[in-house]
């Protein structure tokens, strides 16, 4: 690693003034972060930690009777404390990495760095959230931007996200052997308003709604209502663990499994 | 009733304690006074001209006390290869120069150019980055068989090829197998890949040179499995030192899988720079280090042959293998493909025409050598794949078809050279037979169906040659060591012992195991023995511990060391009673007269030799410490029989081990617990290999599965509770306790039992797949049933 | 540099620290307690496990300064006030959970964080908990039997010695 200072700060607001540092950068849990520092693929001179923050931490409803997660909530605090609420989002986080890292990792910091294959994309995505950062709401239909691309501007932190609760939800993933990410993911929510689809794993282009099994679903929530369904393969992540043809298939097993785990 | 002490019991591991309250002292743990901290700088590029290395920008950085080229290098010796393989025109194979850093050109993705030398490890890091390297970049040879083809890039420019040798086994049987391939009934041929590895023990190397200028003594603190080894290469044939002024130490070491036997250049640097830098070095590597700079195992590419009669009987097997050596040979990685692999083409089986020929090729990868079983689990997929293959086109039982087969007569000469001296591969195919619960797999089958998974069964047989070696045989066949064990009984006034012994721990536990010897042969507790290894200056010349050699050639030569102890004591205590040599005995820690009442205990004995005031002095020396060394005979050949039950899922092509039954024939057996420990961590590796683990270069020679996160290593997930049984025993012949050696057959005898189990759930599931490459991802599973 | 203050196995430890000294150097470089492992550099093998304030995480990938003021448990703080092993450390050895003793450490650490979230888990909880844990010895068959062991449950049909 090359060395940086680490600023600790106790509220956003102190956070936000410590990132108008040059070469600042935010970590949360650092369970990403810190693997690419020894990498020395990043060189911040200031790495600003926002473990500290105990106004971006906790789980609660809002009187709109959405689940609210602060920032710097870690995996392992959703997965206990939002089972009782919004049962898919608590085992979606409960089987993120492995018992240490979700007892660092955060929801913010999953969100901010928009993993092509993380979960919590998946999660916001296909729960159709709002993410609040230290100056705005966005839309998770416009905050996710492509592979670790995201509509986060210069020193702008994720300080919580706002989960609608839909009727029903699945997760259902199949792990990449080596990472234990996955390799592809569905996050498959069931509302009032329709049904939400969002795979992460799968694209070149990071995790995406998938619009046309949405619509299908829309009309007869059945795993069968899938039958024959699939995604171009062009723009899907082929490497060592699965060609893009693969993953593509994959997309509809694991969408089909997510509905067959509802209905 | 199990034994609660010596020989056959399940003592429980005294080195746990210091491991399960963080008391171990790895070589990490080695932090010497005024140390300073080495970081390689380490070829990005496969293949390249290294036209200038540019330090003077580093030079200034702070911190930096000294930086290294290859240029510093050149009053040294290069890397040793420890054999040498003659090719089937009877040529030496070609050996090129191994340099510490590189000269000339960079041949592989990780090897080092430069190393810089700091008061910290990130003060040497950043100097690195300062250093400007010109490098002209050539095409990579990844291929194998695109490397041997004219006009294909030189690894080396001064060998004629990048065909290190072309090796026939036996070259004088080679007309009689095309012949009888000719007047076969059938012939079975497959075409497969055995997957290069890597062998992640979980402690990373680890090197810390010294240096006492008051008596020009280097020590180097090393991962080692064999440190003796490394002293006499690294002092021979690298640095010039002679072996009185080179210590090397491999304390606690955290796992090995043979990829630390070998001699590495980082351990020649830590050694050399803390003479010339005048204080002690220490290099720790970090795991993406690892991967590029460890040997790696495994990966050859295969075609291979079956002949069988008219009645099913197997008449000749002939094989075409490409190894791949990577760029530089590696310590033993000629020997690998050739005498751990051709001499065991014969299986469990009365084959009696075999023909190996193996092309040991250069690539520009990391080099490539022994990995647990190093040859052998190369030598048992081809053959075991095979002939569940053959057992396939046939339409007869792949279980039965062994079974004709078998060796049923020991000993018994092979046509690949070696002499198997006991055996049973009926009994232990009958003990797994009754493990795997064969006739229970119908409704299990049904019970996956009706989940809509596919289920399958697989079996195979194994045989390995181990307790290596006897040193007249290997050094005919190239080996440019002697392969016989040390052990030195040193006995204490009081009755204590401490056993000095060549063979190195590393997690086989011979601190308890060896004790146990020990303790049955005197009759004494084990807690009055000490084990010491891994310390070239507290122990007499050893090997060290790989090729499942350990108890048969270590624990023989502490046989031998304490039956000179016995003898001696025998006689102390004859003068003792003032009784006939003759009539001592002795029976639980004490020496009696033969029909009498009269005795002498252990610990009184044990003090006249040092107290040696009544004492014969005319007729033996005082004090009770005695050496042997033990030369094995013969190889000892382990065999056994294994089944793997797998359930797939078709829509994903996932796979999951449901069961694994493993039967194996060890010979005697020391420590059962500790047996079964080393055949469930074969049988993670073995599983690992079938399903998970992938060493995979792009054809640019760029490394992809260059750490965790794409180099899949086994999780508990991934694995079952297995089935081990080891009470088939037929004792070896030749060694006195009777042992084979147990450390490599899980990892032997398990991957083709796994992907005759996949392959056959396939079948079951309408798809009539022929092969498939390991590892069995579910990615190829799924491609395989879509073909 | 800065001054970071913890508590580690019930004693204060402290020290100056850079930025980038990650928990687990601080642990084994400035108070010598080298029984915490490194094994990888992804955070994923796990050797490194610790507990701070009660919780499992990698120590590798956990910054000194993050811990400062924090409660923090090593392998070296395990075994019971009398030196004897404790009743996990126990269960390793007498069902051989351990070989060459480097993922050990951290093996231990995760039992006893999944023992004190999960009294009595089943085989597929243990091995699921493990999921940040790599042993490349033991296969983990004498691991997750150890830990199930240590839980009180009755583990003598689970196969051999």
């Amino acid at each position: 690693m090359y060395n940086f200072d680490v600023e600790r700060p106790s509220t956003i607001a102190d956070a936000v003034k410590a990132l108008g540092r040059e070469e600042a950068q935010p970590m949360s849990g650092g369970q990403t972060l810190i693997p690419t520092l020894k990498a020395r693929l990043a060189a911040p001179s200031v790495l600003v930690s926002l473990g500290g923050i105990d106004e971006m931490k906790g789980v609660c409803l809002d009187d709109a009777g959405r689940l609210c997660i602060g920032g710097a909530t870690t995996h392992a605090t959703v997965a206990a404390e939002a089972a009782a609420h919004y049962p898919a989002l608590a085992s979606l986080a409960a089987r993120i990495g492995d018992p240490a890292v979700r007892n660092r990792g955060t929801i913010g910091g999953s969100l901010a760095n928009n993993d092509p294959s993380a979960c919590y994309p998946a999660g916001a995505l296909g729960s159709g959230a709002t993410i609040v950062t230290n100056t705005r709401e966005i839309a998770a239909d416009d905050y996710f931007q492509g592979m670790f691309d995201t509509a986060l501007e210069e020193g702008e932190i994720v300080t919580e996200v706002k989960f609608p609760i839909p009727t029903a939800a699945h997760y259902e993933k199949i792990l990449q052997p080596a990472s234990r990410f996955p390799l592809v993911a569905a996050f498959v929510a069931r509302t009032a308003d329709g049904v939400r689809v969002a795979i992460t794993g799968a694209s070149n282009n990071g995790v995406f709604r998938w619009s046309e099994a949405e619509a299908a679903l829309g009309a007869n929530f059945a795993a069968d209502a899938l039958a024959g369904m699939s995604l171009d393969d062009t723009d899907m992540i082929s490497d060592l663990h699965g060609t893009g043809a693969y993953r593509a298939h994959l997309c509809a097993v694991m969408t089909k499994r997510a509905v067959a785990a509802i209905a | 009733m199990p034994k609660d002490g010596g020989i056959g019991a399940s003592s429980k591991r005294r080195e746990d304690v210091r491991f399960l309250t963080g008391n171990g002292k790895y070589t990490d743990d080695i932090n010497l006074r005024g140390q300073a901290y080495v970081h390689f700088l380490r070829s990005d590029i496969a293949h390249g001209i290294l036209k200038s290395v540019d330090t003077s920008a580093a030079e200034g950085m702070p911190g930096v006390v000294k930086i290294f080229t290859g240029a510093d290098f050149e009053a040294v010796g290069g890397m040793p290869c420890g054999w040498q393989v003659t090719d089937k025109h009877g040529q030496p194979m070609q050996e090129p120069g191994h340099p510490v850093l590189a000269r000339g050109k960079v041949r592989h993705v990780g090897e080092p150019i430069a190393a810089v030398v700091a008061e910290t490890l990130a003060e040497a890091r950043d100097a690195a980055e300062a250093i400007v390297l010109d490098i002209e970049h050539l095409p990579a040879v990844v291929d194998m068989k695109e490397a041997v083809k004219d006009g294909a890039p030189k690894v080396h420019d001064d060998l004629t090829s990048n065909l290190c040798y072309d090796w026939g086994f036996v070259e004088e049987n080679k007309g009689a197998v095309d012949e009888a391939f000719k007047n076969a009934a059938h012939v079975t041929t497959l075409e497969l890949t055995n997957n290069r590895l890597v062998a992640n023990p979980m402690e990373p190397r680890v090197a810390v040179g010294d240096y006492d200028r008051s008596g020009g003594d280097h020590t180097l603190y090393t991962t080692s499995q064999n440190p003796h080894v490394i002293r006499l290469l690294m002092g021979a044939f690298v640095l010039g030192i002679p072996e009185h002024k080179l210590r090397v130490v491999a304390p606690d070491v955290g796992g090995g899988f043979g990829t630390k036997i070998f001699h590495y250049q980082e351990e020649a640097f830590c050694t050399f720079a803390a003479k010339a830098c005048n204080r002690p070095v220490k290099w720790t590597s970090t795991r993406s280090e690892a991967f590029i700079s460890d040997a790696h195992g495994r990966d050859h590419v295969t075609k291979i042959e079956l002949a069988l009669d008219a009645d099913n009987n197997f008449t000749a097997l002939r094989t075409d293998t490409y190894a791949n050596m990577g760029a530089y040979l590696s310590t033993f990685a000629p020997s690998v493909p050739t005498w751990l692999h051709g001499t065991l083409m014969a299986g469990n089986y009365k084959t009696p025409l075999i023909y190996v020929n193996v092309k040991a090729v250069f690539t520009n990868t990391v080099p490539v050598d022994a990995y647990r079983g190093a040859g052998r689990p190369e030598a048992t997929y081809q053959l075991e794949r095979l002939i569940d293959m053959a057992a396939h086109e046939l339409g007869v039982d792949p279980i039965a078809l062994r079974r004709q087969n078998f060796i049923t007569e020991f000993p018994y000469a092979t046509p690949v050279a070696v002499e198997y001296d006991t055996g049973d591969y009926i009994a232990t195919m009958d003990k797994l037979e009754e493990m795997a619960d064969i006739a229970g797999f119908a409704a299990r089958r049904k019970a996956s169906e009706a989940k809509g998974k596919l289920r399958g069964f697989g079996v195979n047989c194994y045989i390995e040659a181990c307790g290596i070696a006897p040193s007249n045989l290997v050094g005919q066949l190239g080996a440019r060591a002697g392969l016989y064990e040390s052990a030195t009984v040193r006995v204490n006034a009081t009755g204590g012992l401490v056993v000095m012994t060549g063979s190195h721990s590393h997690g086989q536990g011979h601190e308890t195991s060896f004790a146990q010897v020990v303790a049955e042969m005197i009759g004494i507790d084990e807690n009055m023995i000490e084990i010491v290894h891994g310390d070239t200056a507290r122990t007499p010349m050893g090997m060290g511990t790989y090729g499942s050699r350990s108890i048969a050639v270590g624990g023989s030569a502490m046989v031998r060391a304490t039956e000179k102890i016995i003898a001696k004591a025998k006689k102390i205590a004859s003068h003792l009673l003032e009784a006939s040599e003759g009539d001592i005995e002795l029976k639980d820690g004490a020496f009696s007269v033969a029909g009498t009442d009269k005795s002498v205990a252990w610990g009184e004995v044990t003090l006249a030799a040092y107290v040696p005031h009544n004492y014969p002095l005319e007729d033996i020396e005082p004090g009770l410490e005695e050496t042997a060394f033990y030369d094995p005979s013969n190889f000892t050949y382990p065999s056994g029989a294994y089944a793997c039950e797998v359930e797939l899922d078709p829509e994903t092509g996932q796979v999951t081990i449901e069961r694994f039954s493993a039967a194996d024939d060890f010979g005697n057996i020391i420590n059962p617990m500790i047996v079964t420990g080393q055949v469930h961590g074969g049988l993670a590796q073995g599983i690992g290999q079938a399903l998970l683990e992938n060493c995979a270069y792009d054809s640019d020679g760029q490394l992809l599965s260059a750490s965790y996160m794409d180099y899949a290593m086994p999780r508990a997930v991934d694995l079952p509770f297995y089935d081990v049984d080891h009470s088939c025993q037929t004792p070896c012949t030749h060694n006195p306790l009777g042992v084979k050696g147990c450390g490599e057959a899980g990892a032997i005898g398990s991957p083709p039992a796994v992907v005759n189990a996949v392959i056959d759930a396939m079948r079951s599931g309408g798809k009539d797949v022929k092969h498939i490459d390991m590892p069995v991802s579910p990615s190829r599973v799924w491609a395989a049933m879509n073909g | 540099m800065t001054q970071v203050k913890m508590t580690v196995n019930g004693k204060t430890a402290s020290g100056e620290v850079e930025g980038r000294t990650l928990l687990a150097q601080f642990l084994r470089d400035d108070q010598g307690l080298t029984g915490t492992h490194v094994g990888c550099d992804t955070s994923q093998c796990g050797a490194c496990v610790v507990h701070v304030n009660g919780k499992a995480v990698k120590s590798c990938t956990m910054l000194a300064i993050e811990a400062d003021g924090a409660e923090v448990a090593t392998i070296e703080g395990q075994a019971n006030a009398d030196g004897s092993l404790n009743v996990i450390q126990q269960a390793f050895q007498d069902h051989h959970g351990l070989q060459c003793g480097f993922c050990t450490p951290g093996m231990v650490m995760s039992a006893a964080a999944l023992l004190k979230e999960n009294p009595k888990p089943t085989e597929s909880e243990v091995r699921h908990y493990l999921d940040g844990n790599i042993c490349r010895c033991t296969g983990y068959h004498n691991i997750v039997k150890a830990i199930m062991a240590a839980s009180g449950q009755d583990v003598s049909a689970i196969a051999a010695e």
